[in-house]
């Protein structure tokens, strides 16, 4: 098996493991990082998302080979810093319910954000619909995201 | 946030001789069993099940139920708190495992506050008048010349004060008081106030422990394969090229199927889609949805088992406008994020099951059962949960991972993939409507007749041999409130071999769809304003006419209003689960394409534990039901399920969502359920509102408009 490196929140890794085997379950048997949530393994429903160099992807239809090189964020790297406006946010509206698919939420707003502070309305609609919420937490995600706009937190 | 970490010091959980369901009361605590010494002498007093103190004054507040979103982790030990008296900041919440001794577990039905408000506000209190007591027994004082605030007991008459901590011995040698006196209302200090939820943190960060994260030592990952229509068996299989494949470890045959167990949860897929299985597909195998619908058809005009009658429904006077209508809803699935799994350890004789259930003691029978254990030998650990909606009352997904731990020898964890999500879940079961009845000549109803074709689930599920008439099909529709002269309310059962449960709010998610529909049908036969026509037809000062009341005022509904072109509102209202809900719904459709502007809830539920949640629970629950209304459907197709994931079972997403605006009456009714309340009327509030800015009545879901 082959052993590939990994730079997961600014740390070295290095695991064996099988060639194509998608970075979500790396993360999450491996390396145990389980912040970074399965639930569609198709890249439809955001659950996974993690950041790549940056940018957001769908964690659970990345190879561990287009990792390798790039600079991988998944949630409990972005909580390092547990004064990201977005969690006080979240915090402050209570936008969470059952919670699995917050971190995807929130990893997809914050390579957002992060690529354009003042989001156009359309920009915010079409990002965030590309993640799911069964719970319907979607109110509250909006308000949250208005108030960290517009207040530019 | 950080009175709710983890304990440091090591955990002591007491052992109280007390089985059987029902209500705990602190009183069947043995006295002996109220003091306990933790390992570095710390002591321990613990008066009921529901909650510990130790002598340096922590206190542990025992939650005993499933948390999947709803906020009771929150909730319930809001009621202990609030009697106890303790710092809610400084309180320790821990999730119980599966125990009797607790009652009930089982979180559905929108129960939790309602059959714990009583039980755990006792528990809280009961402690601390048992700590009051030994204050004042300490100080030489009567009792009444004490208070308990904040984890202090106070003498009223010179403000000296001992901290819980300090009493917890004293208190355990007192006999438990039996009737204690709960808090009036206006004196709570936390209930009815914006608590933060204490999971937030934990579940934002990615910390949060659900299910499918639970690592124990030495486990290995299983997945299934099951097969493709209900009712097959595994006839043979060929292991050969699985047995070959990266990180498999073992193939093993359980009831379900094939088990594959890897050394991670992608090899043990892999593993799994490498197998070659014969099945024996079993005399369904051929079962499409149009067979389920024309067996339902067969029994539109039955004369059904009756539910309800009153007057009679049959004779139209001359004058009475007739009308009729059939509503429709399909085979629907839960779907929640998180995909079922199950971490499992058989060793010995016994065992150990870390599960995302929302039944737990029925998690800890039927693993007993499949491994011939006894139930004591199988200890469930309740984890949180990416959802449930009622998928998780059934406990399939525990059972199968009990019994690849047994066949394989190893601790496993069983993950589905979403796809066996969709396939193998427990459907919310399919309905048609049939609903018959007129008005009078001066617009007033007249008559009513509703006869539903659906199968039972407690027939399916419980009782073979359960006969219409005491089956619960007609949810939702038996005892309305409106007071029409002429009732009838009839229902055919039909057996299905498709796996059906409760899905939120269960058959309320559907019959009211046919019931407000087809009000709503009346009042425009009738020529009256919909709201108007509900609202004579109600008992004048009825908790559900003043959501209605208050609905119509928050959403600026006007009697009479027409709409621009395009533009609708549509109302619907449900009494259930002991709250009121009214909805309206706000809607432009152009072009066939249907846009939902806003929806606004009002709740009457009683006492509310934390606006905040009950809030939530609403705006979910219009979401949920948006999802179902407008694109779920579950097909059938050769035995077996059609949908595979979120793209063929799609649901509301962030740009599709209304603004949702929820209000709650303040009042101090006893408190009612939330969590399904909200499901009922959002979908007849939309039909209604389509039609309203359309013409075009919705009576078969989910919503098509072409």
């Amino acid at each position: 098996m082959p052993t590939f490196k990994l730079n997961i929140n600014k740390k070295e890794y290095e695991v064996t493991v099988e060639s194509g085997t998608p970075l979500l379950w790396v993360l999450r048997d491996n390396l145990n990082l389980t912040g970074t949530k399965y639930s569609c393994g198709e890249g439809l429903c955001g659950s996974c998302t993690v950041h790549l160099n940056g940018k957001a992807e769908r964690s659970c239809i990345v190879s561990v080979e287009e990792a390798v090189n790039q600079k991988i964020t998944t949630i409990e790297g972005l909580a390092e810093n547990p004064n990201h406006p977005i969690f006080k946010t979240w915090i402050d509206l209570e936008v969470s319910q059952c919670g699995y698919c917050q971190p995807g939420q929130i990893m997809t707003l914050a390579a957002m954000l992060d690529s354009d502070s003042k989001p156009s309305r359309k920009e915010i609609d079409q990002t965030m619909s590309t993640v799911l919420c069964r719970c319907g937490t979607y109110n509250r995600i909006r308000k949250a995201i208005d108030k960290i706009v517009e207040e530019k937190l | 946030m950080s009175g709710f970490n983890k304990k440091t010091r090591r955990e002591f959980i007491k052992v109280v001789g007390i089985s059987g369901g029902g209500l705990i009361l602190a009183s069947f605590i043995p006295f002996n069993d109220l003091l306990s010494n933790a390992d570095d002498d710390l002591k321990i007093f613990s008066p009921s099940v529901f909650l510990k103190i130790d002598s340096n004054g922590v206190v542990t507040i025992i939650f005993h139920r499933s948390e999947m979103g709803q906020g009771i982790k929150t909730a319930l030990p809001m009621l202990v708190a609030e009697e106890l008296e303790v710092d809610w900041k400084k309180i320790i919440i821990e999730q119980s495992d599966a125990d009797s001794k607790y009652g009930s577990q089982s979180t559905g039905g929108s129960t939790s506050i309602r059959k714990n408000w009583e039980p755990l506000r006792v528990a809280g209190a009961t402690a601390r008048e048992m700590l009051i007591l030994a204050a004042a027994n300490k100080w030489k004082i009567n009792s009444s010349n004490c208070y308990a605030e904040n984890g202090f007991v106070v003498n009223r008459s010179n403000g000296n004060k001992l901290s819980y901590g300090e009493l917890v011995e004293d208190a355990a040698k007192l006999p438990v008081p039996t009737n204690v006196k709960l808090k009036d209302p206006k004196d709570f200090k936390l209930i009815g106030k914006r608590v933060h939820r204490v999971d937030t943190p934990d579940k934002i960060y990615g910390k949060a422990i659900f299910g499918i994260d639970v690592v124990i030592p030495g486990m290995f990952y299983a997945a299934l394969s099951r097969c493709s229509s209900f009712g097959g068996k595994v006839k043979s299989f060929d292991a050969g090229k699985t047995k070959s494949m990266p990180g498999v470890i073992d193939v093993v045959q359980i009831s379900n199927g094939v088990a594959v167990i890897a050394d991670s949860t992608w090899n043990a897929f892999n593993g799994r889609d490498a197998l070659i299985v014969e099945w024996e597909s079993g005399p369904y195998a051929n079962v499409m949805t149009e067979d389920i619908r024309n067996e339902m058809k067969k029994h539109i005009n039955d004369d059904g088992a009756e539910f309800e009658k009153r007057g009679d429904i049959k004779n139209i006077i001359e004058g009475e406008t007739k009308l009729e209508a059939m509503y429709e809803v399909p085979f629907i699935t839960h779907a929640p994020m998180e995909p079922m799994n199950c971490v499992a350890k058989y060793q010995n004789g016994k065992a150990e099951i870390w599960a995302p259930t929302q039944n737990a003691q029925d998690a800890q029978n039927e693993v007993a059962k499949i491994l011939g254990i006894s139930r004591d030998d199988v200890t469930v650990h309740i984890t949180l949960m990416g959802g449930g909606f009622g998928r998780r009352l059934v406990n399939d997904y525990a059972v199968e991972a009990a019994e690849i731990s047994k066949a394989c020898g190893k601790t496993v964890k069983l993950t589905w993939t979403r796809e066996e999500d969709m396939k193998f879940g427990f459907f919310r079961p399919p309905s048609m409507n049939i609903v018959k009845g007129s008005v009078t000549k001066d617009g007033k109803p007249a008559k009513f007749y509703h006869h539903i074709i659906a199968p039972s689930i407690m027939q399916m599920r419980f009782n073979k041999n359960l006969t219409a008439e005491k089956s619960d099909i007609a949810e939702g529709t038996v005892g309305l409130q409106y007071q029409i002269p002429n009732i009838k309310i009839t229902g055919t059962l039909i057996p299905t071999h498709i796996p059906i449960s409760w899905w939120r709010s269960v058959y309320n998610s559907q019959n009211p769809f046919a019931v407000e529909s087809f009000i709503d049908e009346m009042a425009y036969t009738a020529g009256k304003d919909p709201y108007l026509f509900r609202k004579e037809m109600l008992p004048k000062d009825s908790r559900l006419t003043n959501v209605m009341n208050v609905a119509v005022e928050k959403a600026g509904w006007k009697a009479g209003e027409k709409f621009p072109d395009g533009k609708g509102m549509g109302i619907a209202i449900f009494s259930g689960y002991e709250s009121y809900c009214a909805q309206i719904a706000e809607v432009t459709v152009k072009d066939n394409k249907l846009k939902i502007d806003k929806y606004t809830t009002v709740i009457d539920c009683g006492i509310v534990v934390n606006p905040d949640t009950v809030e939530a629970q609403l705006e979910g629950a219009i979401v949920f039901a948006l999802s179902a209304a407008l694109k779920s459907e579950i097909t059938i197709r050769n035995g077996g399920v059609k949908e595979s994931n979120y793209d063929d079972y799609p649901m509301l997403t962030y740009d599709e969502t209304p603004i949702i605006e929820t209000y709650y009456i303040e009042n101090n009714y006893k408190v009612g359920g939330v969590g399904e309340v909200g499901i009922a009327a959002c979908a007849p509030a939309l039909t209604n509102a389509i039609f309203a800015a359309t013409g075009k009545r919705i009576r078969r879901l989910p919503v098509k408009l072409n």
